[in-house]
């Protein structure tokens, strides 16, 4: 399939222009080949990526994945002249041509960003590592290790991920899909506007939203706990998702205590599960295997799998405090 | 997978048509193995092969594969190892998530999780595969040494585990499989089958791991009702390592000593096998044993066959709750076949095959204390007689097994 997408588009790619664009390059979003700097796409007006050129709109998520403290900024790209679709609580419907593009960075350096495009024949995830003096980033399909010190003062050895992994967690039932932005995990506003600029066909339902993380004190425990364990956990802990075997499912949707893992015994957790009997003993997080997984950064154990290499001691009080209040 | 059937049509087109255009990509072993190895497992294309040369590689993070139709081979289980002592993430030393791969002579070794996982990944063989932990059984060592999961088609053939702190071969809610010729040492579960249908194992030897070859159906998956199986002409020998399973895993629970294990599931024959020593129990079987509350799972056993079975020695150690006093009310060695007196009785073919303990177990769930152990004599195991009408076509469960083409990618 990737040849024939070639053939298609190698007339377009012969005729597009090759000096850094300051719009973004829609031939580089859908050619069927990998670019090798992040500057081909167009996506920023300026070298260091911060400018987001025409149709480029920033998004924040209501409660974000957590990537070692990593400080991230979003963005989603929709062609000219094509919208993306609302689908009730959940994904925003993007066209092919879109992009979704997030800035990793550490003490305001960035160190990679992270691609998904929707090109004919499906989406692509491509991660680029940026260089020391921060003017480009490069591709790097294998991923990477790199040396950094979080916010919390721990050095790490923090992944980049390579191609695959990005599948890894960008995946449903094979295939690659985005994993937000979903309309439970956006604000109001933010929808409002995007749909007031056109890019957006109407305002999505939400029935019940994820609330902000940084309201997680005010905010119902359970609410931000579940939104939490949304953002860090579902991508693989769903029906359709990489851990699909496992039969816990940890969406904000989902309402079958057992999935949720109350009472349910491990699968294939091997020693992921430690000394423990269940996913989670409600009233009891410190027999719990969601908080074992969750509060360990040893390989084999240490959940989610990927992109986490210390502890997240700002969410784990937060899911303690959410088993220990369940009967 | 649960792609739609046009893209399963596609992606097999694609796999068949590619070996036109296949090519062959050569990693080497050395600097930066990490991502040359990983950079050729993305770009490869169907029909393809990644050739590991003989070596070394030293690497630092799990490995993944995506695209159908590749083959990874080595220079041989000895030659080419995948060294994964200095892993610092991922769950797994390989992931495999496409269809139609092959993974031929080559090893694994000291992955933090598992060894090599395919998911989701049809038509898979592993081929005279190694996977070793090189510390001997220990609670740190990863789970599962070879992990096929939720796939159709799975050929295990000739490969070699060690110390898996859980299954050295694990194929879980998969289909058409066949698990045969295997070498599984000092892991807590030699081989282990489970919410899966249509499986033969057949010709290993599984020796020194806690319990030898399992076949289990479990609640509150998204496949369950496991059966369609044939365990035959295995060598199950000495299987007496203390179980090393860290405590949440069902693996944990079996005993020190077990032969071979057929928790619920239907239609299992165990055929021609030959256990020796093993100190618990040569042949067990048993209900699921824990409370549940997923209303379309079966915990029972249900048509169980053993037969033709040769036994040596064994059940003079048992691990059971009042195992001493049992031993010694059969003169200093229980039967060849322990049963816990729940759903149907195994039916045997008559001489050891036949000789049993059951613990009558009251209920599903109940504890060992309930148990009211006496001996057993398992009724004869006769072929069914299936009333058809004239013309019609008998009804039967497919020839447990991986399809024979998959044959073709594990010859020498």
């Amino acid at each position: 399939m990737r040849a024939i997408a070639a053939a298609l588009l190698l007339s377009a790619a012969v005729l597009a222009a090759k000096p850094a664009p300051r719009q973004v390059n829609d031939t580089a979003v859908m050619a069927a080949s990998f670019p090798q700097t992040l500057a081909e796409f167009g996506f920023f007006t300026d070298d260091a990526g911060t400018r987001p050129a025409a149709g480029v709109t920033p998004y924040r998520l209501q409660t974000p994945l957590w990537s070692d403290g990593a400080e991230k900024s979003r963005y989603l790209y929709v062609p000219r002249g094509k919208q993306a679709r609302a689908q009730g609580d959940g994904l925003l419907d993007l066209p092919v041509g879109s992009a979704l593009i997030k800035h990793f960075a550490f003490a305001g350096k960035l160190i990679e960003t992270r691609v998904l495009l929707h090109r004919a024949d499906g989406w692509v995830a491509l991660p680029y590592v940026w260089d020391a003096g921060q003017t480009g980033a490069k591709l790097a399909l294998a991923g990477r290790r790199i040396d950094l010190v979080t916010p919390a003062g721990q050095a790490i050895s923090y992944g980049v991920p390579n191609k695959n992994q990005c599948k890894d967690c960008h995946n449903l039932a094979g295939i690659t899909m985005p994993i937000g932005p979903k309309a439970y995990n956006l604000s109001a506003q933010w929808l409002g506007s995007f749909a007031k600029a056109g890019r957006l066909d109407k305002v999505p339902q939400v029935s019940r939203r994820i609330p902000l993380w940084e309201d997680r004190a005010s905010a119902p425990v359970a609410a931000a706990a579940r939104g939490y364990l949304d953002a860090n956990c579902a991508h693989c802990h769903n029906p359709q998702g990489a851990a699909s075997n496992s039969g816990l499912y940890l969406g904000w949707l989902e309402q079958d205590p057992l999935a949720l893992g109350m009472n349910k015994r491990p699968v294939a957790a091997g020693r992921g599960a430690g000394s423990h009997e269940f996913d989670i003993v409600p009233g009891d997080p410190d027999s719990s295997i969601l908080v074992y997984r969750f509060t360990s950064t040893e390989g084999g154990v240490a959940m989610p799998e990927l992109g986490r290499e210390s502890r997240d001691r700002e969410a784990e009080p937060v899911i303690r405090a959410w088993i220990a209040g369940m009967r | 997978m649960r792609m739609p059937i046009t893209i399963i049509a596609a992606a097999s087109a694609l796999a068949l048509a590619a070996p036109l255009h296949a090519k062959t990509i050569d990693v080497a072993a050395g600097e930066g193995a990490q991502t040359r190895l990983q950079e050729a497992l993305i770009l490869a294309e169907p029909g393809d092969t990644v050739q590991l040369g003989a070596g070394r590689f030293l690497l630092t993070d799990g490995l993944s594969l995506d695209v159908n139709g590749v083959t990874l081979r080595g220079a041989g289980m000895d030659a080419s190892v995948l060294d994964f002592t200095g892993q610092k993430g991922a769950g797994e030393g390989l992931l495999v998530t496409s269809d139609e791969v092959t993974l031929r002579d080559f090893a694994v070794e000291n992955t933090r999780g598992d060894g090599i996982k395919s998911k989701g990944a049809d038509n898979v063989v592993y081929y005279r595969i190694r996977v070793t932990w090189t510390g001997g059984p220990k609670e740190t060592n990863g789970a599962y040494g070879i992990y096929p999961v939720s796939s159709t088609g799975v050929l295990v053939d000739g490969c070699k585990v060690s110390g898996a702190s859980d299954a050295g071969i694990y194929v879980g809610q998969s289909k058409a499989i066949t698990v045969r010729y295997n070498y599984v040492e000092q892991s807590v579960a030699g081989i282990e089958i489970e919410n899966s249908r249509d499986a033969l194992v057949t010709g290993n030897l599984v020796t020194r791991n806690t319990g030898g070859i399992l076949v289990f159906d479990l609640p509150n998956l998204p496949v369950m009702g496991g059966g369609n199986t044939r365990i035959a002409d295995n060598l199950v020998i000495a299987n007496d390592t203390p179980n090393f399973a860290p405590k949440g895993n069902i693996v944990a629970g079996v005993p020190r000593g077990t032969g071979v294990m057929i928790m619920a599931n239907e239609l299992i024959d165990v055929t021609g096998n030959t256990l020796v020593a093993n100190p618990t129990g040569q042949v067990m079987v048993v209900a699921y044993p824990k409370p549940f509350t997923d209303k379309t799972y079966n915990p029972l056993p249900r048509g169980v066959w053993i037969v033709n079975n040769t036994y040596v020695g064994g059940g003079d150690d048992p691990q059971l709750p009042g195992g001493d006093q049992l031993k010694a009310a059969f003169g200093g060695a229980l039967p060849p076949v322990l049963w816990d007196g729940l759903g149907e009785a195994p039916l045997a073919s008559g001489g050891d095959d036949a000789r049993a303990l059951s613990l009558n177990l009251p209920a599903q769930g109940a504890g060992a204390e309930l148990a009211r152990p006496a001996p057993l004599t398992l009724a004869r195991a006769m072929p069914q007689i299936v009333p058809v009408a004239p013309g019609a076509s008998v009804p039967r469960p497919p020839k447990p097994g991986a399809p024979s083409a998959l044959d073709a990618r594990a010859r020498p």
